[in-house]
């Protein structure tokens, strides 16, 4: 048995902050799944970085390795069938993977929470919102009963849930899909968490709940400086609150870029063809631009850059060389070998 | 609540008439005359049998007879047999042996079902898990005719000769609880290996949920995932299960109480339909299939506790 008090001395102490080291970085992560066709390889190399108070977007379509990532990160993936075979999670500098589970624990939830995707499946439907949100001050900071209900109501109004006090004893399915969102958000901000990762927090919303959502999640982020991570494979989610933007294609960063710029300028042909997939009012009328192909089969990747079969720019190389992650300048890098054809907007 | 609940007992009447009226139907459907039974292997004189189908009404159509019967019913007069005895009495002592009986059987296969089914949940996939697999086929595979008489040789005869234990009476019920225990576990055997799979498929798939998945992101122990946010969702279909087969058990009763002697209601059952007491047989299926509607009343009450999202209104 290991004195408590040891087993804690890991744990970087809230705030305290290695000048160099960012808030969260996951570098070079690897997670694959061992199923009965085979070895899935759901994230291969994904390397980024977050500070405190900066929005990072994660792009990428189902598959991509977008929320395997974020699991990863929580801790909640279930091992087996998932392995991380090499990589590293340091949050303030620290190992997140090489941490004990009881040490690990200590985080989840409470420094590193997370939002799902669709709010009634992820809240417990026998349970009141109130009870659930209470929880967090009940296990976590050993409250009585009664002081965790008043801050679970404080916690409602924050996330502006009209008439908090009398809905606190409702449960999910008496809300709207906006509402319990907003729970649970509510939620996974209780304990004041330095890192906020929402896994497509508005997917399942309608598209005026949706900005409300993503206007509350900035809000909250420029409140208490968190670093938030947004999971999203909608780019028009994104542009007005991320600060960044990490696009991710079979399980690797394809594109690396300040959010405007990615708009403006894509450096990676997967990118462009997302960008170029959105519906503009101006171009009524003309054939919707679509990506070519499927998705890659995560049991049987293709050689070489995985999106070369689905890629306009495609050329020899592709089919053999893995491209690196190429830096276009400070701020921005590019997974392909002809990015500054992309770059230059060079026709397809 | 209160409103459903009524609405619900006021339902149970018309599943109440249709049920017994069934019964009624089919019991006097029998071949065989229940009057020259009375007689074993000697004929009765006419005259006698002539006043005693008049006493009983069985010259009358089939309609009237179940409306005397049910009028009867309802002012808690369950007629008297053939032999002239009050069918009440013949229940005296008797339904409260059989709910003993299906008593102990319903909370062995609570406490068995649900234990080894949440074994074979966690342990899914590895060797507990199969083993409980392997025990349940067991079980639902061995008629409980077997199951009876093989384990009150074993355990209540066998055991006590070689080991001098007295654990399991072979018969009767005077060891008063003891008495129970075996027939209790013979009666509840398919019942155990049924539940013990259900708790196992329901509780595999709850742990796969989305909110199992946030209680774990909230930081939760596993000890508090299982317990406070797996359970309650789980026990909802096993909560439905086991209020239904407390009827079925109660029914189930009668080889169980055969086998062991119990002087239950379903050994009752038995001899009434060998000896034609067609009284008594409608008399003891209209009070356990009241026994039946009053389970699933209470089981679905427990429903609107457990799931906030079932609405009684």
């Amino acid at each position: 048995m290991r004195n408590p008090s040891v087993e804690t001395q890991g744990l970087p102490a809230r705030g305290a902050h290695a000048a160099d080291e960012p808030l969260l970085a996951v570098d070079n992560l690897h997670v694959e799944f061992h199923t009965r066709q085979g070895v899935a390889h759901a994230v291969n190399g994904v390397s980024y970085s977050l500070n405190a108070g900066e929005t990072l977007a994660v792009l990428g379509e189902s598959g991509s390795g977008k929320s395997v990532t974020a699991q990863a990160i929580m801790g909640i993936l279930d091992m087996p069938p998932a392995r991380i075979p090499a990589g590293e999670i340091r949050f303030h500098g620290t190992d997140l993977l090489k941490l004990s589970d009881k040490d690990r624990s200590q985080i989840r939830g409470q420094r590193i929470a997370m939002v799902f995707q669709d709010a009634l499946s992820a809240l417990n439907p026998v349970f009141t919102v109130g009870w659930q949100i209470a929880e967090m001050f009940r296990v976590h900071r050993g409250m009585s009963r009664g002081d965790a209900r008043k801050k679970a109501v404080e916690l409602m109004d924050r996330v502006r849930i009209p008439g908090a006090k009398q809905r606190i004893d409702d449960y999910p399915h008496q809300f709207s899909g906006g509402m319990r969102q907003r729970i649970m958000i509510a939620m996974s901000i209780a304990l004041d968490p330095e890192v906020l990762i929402a896994d497509e927090p508005t997917t399942a919303l309608d598209v005026t709940v949706q900005a409300q959502i993503m206007e509350l999640l900035a809000e909250l982020r420029q409140e208490s400086n968190m670093g938030l991570i947004l999971i999203t494979h909608d780019l028009g989610v994104v542009a007005d609150v991320a600060d960044k933007i990490a696009v991710m294609y079979g399980g690797r960063i394809v594109e690396n870029a300040p959010v405007h710029d990615l708009y403006r300028n894509p450096g990676h042909p997967y990118t462009k063809g997302l960008l170029e997939s959105i519906p503009r009012v101006d171009l009524k009328g003309q054939e919707l631009y679509a990506i070519k192909g499927m998705p890659p089969n995560l049991l049987e990747m293709p050689s070489g850059c995985a999106f070369h079969p689905r890629c306009p720019y495609r050329r020899d190389e592709c089919a053999t060389a893995v491209p690196p992650l190429y830096s276009i300048s400070g701020t921005r890098s590019s997974a392909c070998h002809y990015w500054r054809e992309v770059f230059d907007g060079g026709s397809r | 609540m209160g409103r459903y609940a009524i609405r619900r007992l006021l339902q149970a009447i018309p599943v109440l008439v249709g049920t017994t009226f069934l019964i009624f139907v089919i019991v006097y459907a029998l071949p065989g005359d229940p009057i020259a039974a009375l007689g074993g292997d000697r004929r009765l004189d006419p005259a006698y049998v002539a006043v005693l189908r008049e006493q009983f009404h069985l010259n009358d159509p089939l309609l009237l007879r179940y409306w005397y019967y049910v009028r009867g019913v309802f002012s808690g007069d369950f007629g008297t047999t053939y032999r002239g005895v009050p069918v009440t009495q013949i229940f005296q002592g008797k339904f409260g042996v059989t709910f003993q009986l299906a008593m102990t059987a319903l909370i062995m296969e609570a406490v068995i079902g649900l234990g080894l089914g949440l074994l074979a949940a966690l342990r899914r996939g590895r060797w507990e898990d199969q083993a409980v697999l392997g025990f349940t086929l067991f079980l639902v595979s061995i008629p409980p005719l077997v199951m009876g008489f093989v384990l009150q040789l074993w355990l209540g005869v066998k055991l006590k000769l070689n080991t001098g234990l007295d654990i399991f009476p072979v018969a009767g019920n005077a060891e008063g609880l003891r008495s129970y225990l075996l027939p209790g576990f013979v009666l509840a055997c398919t019942s155990i290996a049924y539940l013990t799979r259900l708790t196992r498929t329901s509780l595999v798939e709850v742990l796969r949920a989305d909110y199992i998945r946030t209680a774990v992101a909230k930081g939760m122990s596993r000890r508090r995932v299982l317990g406070r946010h797996a359970l309650r969702n789980s026990l909802i279909p096993l909560i439905t299960y086991l209020g239904a087969d407390l009827g079925s058990l109660m029914g189930g009763a009668v080889i169980t109480e055969t086998i062991f002697n119990l002087p239950g209601i379903g050994q009752q059952l038995f001899n009434s339909v060998y000896l034609r007491e067609n009284t008594v047989v409608v008399g003891i299926v209209t009070v356990l299939v009241l026994v039946y509607i009053l389970a699933n009343l209470v089981v679905d009450m427990l429903y609107a506790v457990l799931d906030p999202r079932i609405r009684y209104e």
